[in-house]
């Protein structure tokens, strides 16, 4: 497999985030060319192509496009989930810095298929730097007739609101971030229904992540076969890779579903000097750790969940040799804790508890009958709660026992810092300081 | 600290916040953080007048105003901080930002400085991984931080020197920031610098190595 810049094809481009720019390498044609399709052949063309959503779940676009109800007499919304939070994934952020048009476009392409005049797109708060050219995107494109009234002619009507959280990771998950795009606290919703019958206002609702909506447009210009020619028959396509941690060129890799972390990781300078790769998280924190022996599997949806893992948003964290295990774990079980919404008891108070516990083994001061203790409390956490924030507080730590069991327990005499010394785990040298 | 009163304009703008919105409540998170930008913090008049806009009572404005981290219920200083101490960041290099900037303060998480100048927090993953560690000013990024170039930030900021984001424009106040994230668009999406070495590194491989995706029909 490659590198196949596509969404990241003209970022070197000094105004890549201007329309004009966008427009030069063929943006909004695929609008264009699909204001004068039926909506259902914008689907069937999107579900021909295989896309899974970027988000991390995976699931078929083209078909969470179709279970939107029709000729229901009631409104359609779309709503772009560009809440990205999840510790670890970084693509959809630098996406709207350097490239909003594409999003812009593709909610425009998915809003006529499902038949939505109105489309929210809901940005965590902290990013006031992407927000600033989404908003700028949306505005040139209204000036461009490619929003609002009457589409190029179509009869097509959209207006798109940009809308920034304000700091919760759980609107992350869908449910959650519709209970708070509608002026809630962001609590999940239990399923059914699904936001395509009852989503937004109680609406048919399609919510897609930015890097899914943003391949949009490439699709409907190159045409499915075109998307299917790259990654696996049950992968197909180009997927940002964010691969960060102890590398020596850590950044975006647009490549083709199926390409290997030993590929990405060559692309990406390999492990920093002196330094091993120890283990790595395909795709973010909610997601199992793998060790340097699984680094040769594809990147895909098949291929990680066979080894025991996700895809999840396809951002590898690699940390090196320098690396505390226990550190690391115990610092991800306390953003579950301080992120869990709080309605669900499991997931409440079962993150409290294995924090607790982790902190001890932290200072080595762990003792060994506690691991069961923590695996118990994952065990009652996982599938207890309504929405996926409890499933994934409860991988990182049976996750990192699989591995490293010994470490968790030299916890028990050592603290973490004393056998992992924080200053070699820094990269501060790398910036010569 | 004084706290600006909400002023008839104020709720002019409360309002045009509601008119974007098939239901005016979906309006209450940007309302929010535009009531932070006048006062520096979602305060009991605040909350108030949110409630009264949306024909809300209070306790369900305040059940969402204390549901979010960024909304602060104390007053904030000219500068909100942050420091990410997720675990990658922290172990890249974030646990000791964030004790070089409680050391160089004298002051806490959640806390501000005597002078009104600076409040700092241990924040969350930013999505910023690839420039790891990260630090926030009013939440525009400042990236691959270290001791030095942090304690040359705070300096910069104390003397009221120019600061450039390295994501984001030049910092200005939390208040700025908020204003923004209330939907009024400040018109600055071009100060940001260009795409960075992190943003930009797979491309500048794939043409170094002439990689690129398939040839389509379509003009991309």
């Amino acid at each position: 497999m490659a590198l196949t810049p596509v969404l990241t094809a003209h970022w070197d481009d000094p105004k890549s985030f201007e329309i004009e720019s966008y427009k030069k390498y063929g943006g909004y044609v695929a609008l264009s060319n699909s204001l004068k399709m039926t909506p259902d052949e914008v689907i069937g063309i999107v579900k021909d192509s295989g896309l899974r959503g970027r988000g991390g779940a995976g699931f078929p676009t083209g078909m969470k496009w179709s279970f939107v109800p029709q000729n229901d007499g009631k409104e359609h919304y779309l709503v772009v989930n560009a809440d990205e939070s999840e510790p670890g994934a970084c693509k959809d952020i630098p996406l709207m810095l350097a490239n909003p048009h594409s999003l812009v476009e593709g909610v425009a392409i998915a809003s006529y298929a499902i038949r939505a005049s109105k489309a929210f797109i809901y940005i965590r708060g902290e990013v006031p730097h992407a927000i600033r050219r989404v908003m700028n995107a949306v505005e040139q494109a209204y000036a461009a007739g490619f929003l609002g009234k009457n589409i190029q002619g179509s009869g097509f009507n959209l207006d798109i609101v940009v809308h920034a959280g304000a700091g919760a990771y759980i609107c992350g998950e869908e449910t959650a971030l519709l209970d708070s795009l509608e002026g809630r606290r962001g609590q999940p919703r239990l399923k059914p229904p699904f936001p395509a019958v009852a989503g937004l206002y109680a609406s048919p609702t399609v919510v897609n992540n930015v890097e899914t909506l943003a391949s949009v447009p490439a699709i409907i210009l190159n045409g499915a076969d075109w998307f299917k020619s790259m990654g696996t028959e049950k992968s197909p396509g180009f997927k940002l890779f964010a691969v960060s941690g102890h590398v020596n060129r850590p950044g975006i890799f647009e490549a083709a579903l199926g390409t290997t972390m030993s590929e990405l990781l060559d692309y990406a300078g390999g492990m920093r000097k002196g330094s091993k790769l120890k283990f790595w998280i395909p795709g973010g924190s909610s997601v199992p750790m793998l060790t340097p022996e699984h680094i040769d599997i594809p990147m895909t949806y098949e291929d990680l969940s066979a080894a025991g893992t996700m895809l999840g948003t396809g951002t590898p964290m690699m940390f090196d040799h320098t690396t505390s295990v226990v550190k690391a774990v115990s610092r991800w079980l306390e953003f579950y804790k301080h992120e869990s919404c709080g309605k669900c008891t499991p997931c409440r108070e079962g993150t409290y508890w294995i924090t607790g516990i982790l902190e001890k083994f932290e200072h080595g001061k762990g003792k060994e009958e506690e691991l069961s203790v923590i695996n118990d409390v994952c065990g009652q956490i996982a599938g207890r709660s309504f929405c996926a924030l409890g499933d994934a507080a409860a991988t990182p730590f049976p996750g990192a026992m699989k591995y490293f069991a010994d470490e968790f327990r030299d916890a028990t005499r050592i603290a973490a810092d004393a056998s992992f010394p924080p200053s070699a785990t820094t990269i501060f040298d790398k910036a010569g300081v | 600290m004084s706290i600006r009163a909400i002023t008839e304009e104020d709720i002019k703008n409360l309002e045009i916040l509601a008119a974007k919105y098939p239901e005016r409540r979906s309006a209450l998170l940007p309302m929010l953080h535009y009531v932070q930008s006048i006062q520096g913090m979602v305060s009991p008049a605040g909350i108030q007048t949110c409630a009264k806009v949306l024909d809300l009572t209070p306790a369900e404005v305040a059940a969402v105003a204390t549901f979010y981290t960024m909304f602060k219920r104390f007053p904030m200083g000219k500068h909100h901080i942050g420091v990410c101490t997720n675990t990658l960041c922290a172990l890249l290099g974030g646990d000791e930002l964030w004790k070089e900037l409680t050391d160089t303060l004298g002051i806490g998480h959640d806390e501000t400085t005597v002078e009104g100048l600076f409040t700092i927090e241990r924040i969350e993953c930013q999505a910023a991984c690839t420039v790891a560690p990260v630090v926030t000013v009013n939440w525009e990024f400042m990236d691959s931080m270290t001791p030095k170039s942090l304690r040359e930030l705070i300096e910069k900021l104390k003397l009221g020197a120019p600061v450039q984001s390295t994501r984001g424009v030049q910092i200005t106040s939390i208040s700025d920031s908020e204003r923004l994230l209330a939907g009024f668009n400040d018109g600055k999406y071009s100060d940001s610098p260009l795409a960075d070495d992190s943003m930009l590194a797979g491309l500048r491989v794939a043409k170094q190595r002439n990689m690129s995706a398939p040839a389509g029909k379509g003009v991309k």
